[in-house]
């Protein structure tokens, strides 16, 4: 795409003043390539003024007679280059040399992977971009990226959701929120990112750890968003999309507001408010489920070809509320929840959001620098802070009734740098390095044992990336990274769960102090961890293309692997991490088939990810407290195995309409256990029809059909437990999974124009049309409820 | 190559800001951790029983001192109980890891809307019927009569629920079936009547 050619006003005063000035200077110059220096063939040099142009030759040289003294205003543009203007003052005859930017592509949106400044076209990439993000306003990044093939969420109720990329998620991906790893304890199944999608223009999905600049620990993939380009003229924009829907009574609305100037200055501010109340199922209401969120964004900075900065600031709080029915004593609760056709308690429909809920609010603050070096590259340098201030309320009693029972404060700084270098048209390489500090701080006045512990961490990192283009067809990426984790806690263990855990004869020498009943201990623990990625992508003929990347990445155990130790009300179980858990390394072999025709796209994606030392959540007995009996669940570790297989179809039929289908397929094997591992999500198939009608105001209308199959694939953890009250032994089913479901789903929008500048776009969604009863197996709640009923959202945008 | 080593410079002087700002921060944190007063730990559930009659009274007990840690709970009952006897019963639930203890009961009769205590028997151990109420008339359980009839061998259960619905079906009269609620507490004691 060409940037559009803005013409700048020539003053050009001798003119005006002085009428008897002789024109007869000669402009001559040359057009050069600002990467490697080549002379570019073909730009155009305008002086719009004076109607004059003139085109660069095979020297890239140009010449432009006949010019009076004084300033006079060039456009120097290029097919594939972005447009630029140059003042010049005219005395005499001049040679000028003028630079162009002939990586146009690595500038603009196009690609995704630009975000990553390595234009890699050998990784498993989607881009998402913003149309289909603003229907997803009131939402979360987790339900807009599940239409893509291969990526699931992981739920805890419907407020919390986490994006899954083949199988994997939590700590095994990393979010990118324009340009700063989002570090929000990310580690919880129950913490979803805290991200507001409003302030997203374009969202990337990488599958698998091929991305070596943002880490080496992405085992799963990454996720990156980017807010919207800055538009490079004078100009004041913005956007408000209302949404109201009926599910949970809720509405949402965005604003922003952009100003820029055509000299690359920028100022946004964005915010978004949400509010839902209790979401309902086909039967009954789901009773305290509703979610309360505000967020707000402020950014600003320079952007000019040579050089730039960016300074960003974005709020995000959100209170969000648990199932009621969730919220469980022991194993006996656990069983009766299971037991009951409908959750134990439901009340009338409420905005009230009670315990049990979480009120998180992340802040981050970046501030980055660009400068160009002619003929050799890019330098970048980024530092950010981030503050994570997390609660989480139980039902508790007397005094402490209105008391957290959780609440940690995160807080973490980044400085990053990268150097790229692009002088070479068909070799690019990137090297960079970040330092990262962490703080956890785990507040005891909840009077609630510290679930994690106070730590603080270093993590220091050094890439370096290469692209070659080997040929018209070929292109190749190889990268390579190191990284630095070290993690030092201090954390009180009960004496008993210290030997039970037998750390008093392996950790012995990490206590430091004695509490009566507790040790105080100071783990330090250090990991080294190298990650690699190659990739080759080849262009067999015009539609088709194959690509095959490997990649190995290692993960270091998170703060909650390590040092869980606790009773989670939520979900009546004590989780327990492991000290001794080592990193995990995964090995991941992947490729891609594309067609591409006029009418017919098609994907599809294959993976096998050999994941050693795989830790996971499962499990492993019970035990007996003063509040009866409880599962425990440990962190652990074995040898896993993951493949599987993404399929994307869109066909278009003559002008009108168009068929879509995403599909995916995943196994995931314990081969050290031989069983299945847990938490895997169902093959799943999504087909749509659309009918476009551009002519009537963009009409479209679309019906989807969601397919989920029955996960028969499951680890065996039931157990039995003696239910005292009824003095019975029973089998506890935590393993089973829900049978399969089908969605029907319907959208149509359409979009008006009220100004010459101004539009409004109507949408209206409608999920789950026929109002089934359903439980997805990687909704942690599908225990207690069903899932969501039928829902009307609709939807109003404003651009201005 | 000029430009090149500029480069580096910044990254070495970014490295070092970087562990400069980590050493500070390094130094503010070596604080120890304050240990966490555990607020509402329950380790302590004793049932006495005075026979209405007059004699020795029978303790039941239950003692976590290690709360949600791996070690289960010291279940012990003082002596047998006798066969045809009304006893008198009282609760009590106690947080014995500060000291003094910390008596548990009198929240729970703060609260006594949202409490109730069950009791379970197996094996016709024996009966049980409430001997306090709370604001609305409901059964609390703090206070109860157990009677005996014959000789038998069973289980007494004895469990507190928080927010139980007290107005559904039997709760009322101490079925714990319909209680819903969570469960603050739980005790299995094996008794014998003789």
């Amino acid at each position: 795409m060409i940037k559009k050619i803005f013409f700048r006003v020539l003053f050009c005063f001798l003119s005006f003043t002085n009428f008897a000035q002789e024109c007869n200077n000669i402009l001559k110059g040359i057009v050069i390539d600002y990467h490697d220096g080549s002379p570019i063939y073909g730009a155009t040099v305008y002086i719009e003024s004076l109607h004059k142009y003139a085109t660069s030759n095979f020297e890239g040289k140009f010449k432009i007679e006949k010019l009076c003294n004084g300033e006079i205003n060039l456009t120097i543009s290029h097919i594939s280059c972005e447009t630029k203007n140059v003042k010049i003052n005219l005395e005499k005859d001049t040679f000028t040399e003028l630079f162009l930017e002939h990586h146009i592509e690595s500038l603009k949106e196009v690609s995704i992977v630009s975000a990553a400044n390595v234009k890699s076209k050998t990784v498993q990439f989607t881009v998402l971009k913003g149309e289909v993000i603003d229907a997803f306003s009131n939402q979360n990044l987790g339900d807009v990226l599940k239409d893509i093939a291969g990526i699931s969420s992981i739920n805890t109720g419907n407020a919390i959701v986490k994006p899954v990329i083949n199988g994997l998620h939590s700590s095994r991906i990393i979010v990118m929120a324009n340009g700063v790893r989002l570090q929000d304890q990310e580690w919880g199944i129950e913490h979803a990112p805290n991200l507001d999608i409003n302030t997203t223009e374009k969202i990337t999905v990488i599958k698998g750890a091929n991305s070596l600049e943002f880490g080496g620990d992405a085992i799963g993939g990454v996720i990156i968003t980017e807010p919207s380009n800055i538009i490079l003229k004078d100009s004041l924009y913005g956007k408000s999309i209302l949404s109201g829907q009926s599910n949970g009574r809720g509405f949402s609305f965005h604003s922003s507001l952009s100003k820029s100037t055509k000299k690359g200055w920028y100022v946004n501010a964005k915010t978004t408010l949400k509010k839902i109340g209790d979401f309902k199922s086909p039967d009954y209401v789901l009773s305290n489920t509703g979610l309360n969120s505000k967020a707000f964004s402020l950014q600003t900075g320079l952007k000019k070809f040579e050089s730039g900065f960016n300074v960003y600031y974005t709020f995000i709080n959100n209170e969000i509320g648990i199932l009621r029915a969730s919220h469980l004593g022991n194993i006996e609760d656990l069983v009766n929840a299971i037991n009951s056709p409908e959750p134990l308690i439901t009340n009338d429909f409420s905005y009230d959001i009670n315990s049990p809920k979480q009120d998180v609010t992340h802040q981050l603050v970046k501030v980055d620098y660009y400068k160009r070096l002619k003929k050799l590259g890019k330098l970048k340098v980024q530092y950010d802070f981030q503050n994570n201030h997390r609660f989480e309320y139980d039902i508790r009693v007397g005094n402490d009734r209105n008391k957290a029972s959780l609440d940690l404060n995160l807080s973490s700084h980044a400085i990053r740098s990268s150097f790229e270098f692009d002088a070479k048209t068909d070799q690019k390489y990137k090297v960079g390095f970040m330092g990262a500090y962490q703080n956890n701080f785990a507040n005891p006045n909840t009077g609630i044992k510290r679930l994690i512990p106070d730590y603080d961490k270093y993590d220091f990192g050094f890439f370096t990336i290469g692209n070659f283009i080997l040929n018209d067809e070929t292109t190749l990426d190889l990268g390579f990274r190191y990284d630095f984790n070290a993690i030092n806690a201090k954390k009180f263990y009960s004496k008993s769960r210290w030997n039970e855990r037998n750390y008093d004869v392996d950790f012995y020498d990490l206590i430091i102090e004695d509490f009566n009943t507790q040790w105080l201990v100071n783990p330090k623990f250090q990991f080294h961890n190298f990650s690699a990625s190659a990739g080759i992508s080849y262009q067999l003929n015009d539609e088709n293309s194959v690509l095959f990347n490997y990649g190995l990445s290692n993960r270091a155990p998170n703060p909650s692997e390590l040092f869980s130790d606790g009773l989670h009300h939520s979900a009546a179980r004590i989780e327990l991490g492991d000290l001794r858990l080592q990193q995990e390394t995964s090995n991941r072999v992947a490729a891609n088939y594309r067609f591409k025709s006029e009418n017919t796209s098609i994907l599809v994606e294959v993976f096998f990810n050999h994941i050693r030392n795989f830790m996971y959540l499962e499990p492993t007995g019970t035990e007996q407290t003063i509040r009866g009996a409880f599962p425990v669940w440990a962190h652990k570790k074995t040898n896993a195995n993951l493949f599987g297989a993404d399929f994307s179809l869109k066909q278009q039929i003559g002008n009108q309409f168009i068929l879509k289908n995403t599909s995916s397929f995943i196994r995931g094997k314990d081969v050290e256990n031989d069983q299945n591992l847990i938490d895997i999500p169902s093959a799943k198939t999504i087909n749509s029809i659309g009918y476009y009608h551009e002519k009537w105001n963009g009409f479209s209308v679309i019906l989807e059909s969601e397919f989920v199959f029955r996960q028969n694939l499951f680890p065996d953890n039931n157990f039995e437990t003696y239910i005292p009250t009824t003095d019975t032994n029973i089998l506890v089913d935590i393993s089973t999974t829900p049978n399969s479901y089908h969605l029907l789903n319907f959208n149509s929008d359409a979009t008006f124009k009220l100004s010459e500048k101004t539009n409004l776009t109507v949408g209206l969604t409608v999920t789950n049309i026929l109002n089934i009863n359903y439980r997805e197996n990687l909704n942690r709640l599908r225990f207690f409820a069903d899932d969501l009923g039928r829902n009307y959202t609709l939807q109003l945008k404003f651009k201005y | 190559m000029i430009t090149l080593k500029n480069k580096y410079t910044k990254t070495i002087k970014n490295l070092a800001l970087v562990l400069f700002v980590a050493t500070v921060f390094t130094a503010c944190s070596d604080d120890d951790p304050e240990v966490v007063n555990e607020e509402e730990l329950i380790t302590t559930l004793t049932a006495t029983l005075t026979p209405s009659g007059g004699g020795t009274e029978i303790i039941l007990k239950s003692v976590d001192l290690d709360g949600d840690g791996p070690n289960a709970p010291v279940i012990t009952v003082s002596a047998n109980l006798t066969a045809n006897t009304d006893y008198t019963g009282v609760l009590k639930i106690e947080n014995e890891t500060e000291s003094p203890a910390e008596d548990i009961t009198v929240e729970v009769l703060e609260e006594d809307e949202e409490h109730q205590f069950f009791f379970t028997p197996t094996n016709n151990v024996a009966t049980v019927t409430y001997n306090d109420m709370d604001g609305n008339g409901n059964p609390i359980g703090v206070r109860f009569i157990l009677t005996t009839t014959t000789a038998a061998s069973g289980n007494l259960t004895i469990t507190l629920r928080h927010e139980p619905v007290k107005t559904a079906s039997g709760v009322n009269s101490g079925d714990i079936t319909n209680a819903g609620g969570e469960t603050d507490v739980q005790a299995v004691f094996p008794v014998t009547v003789q």
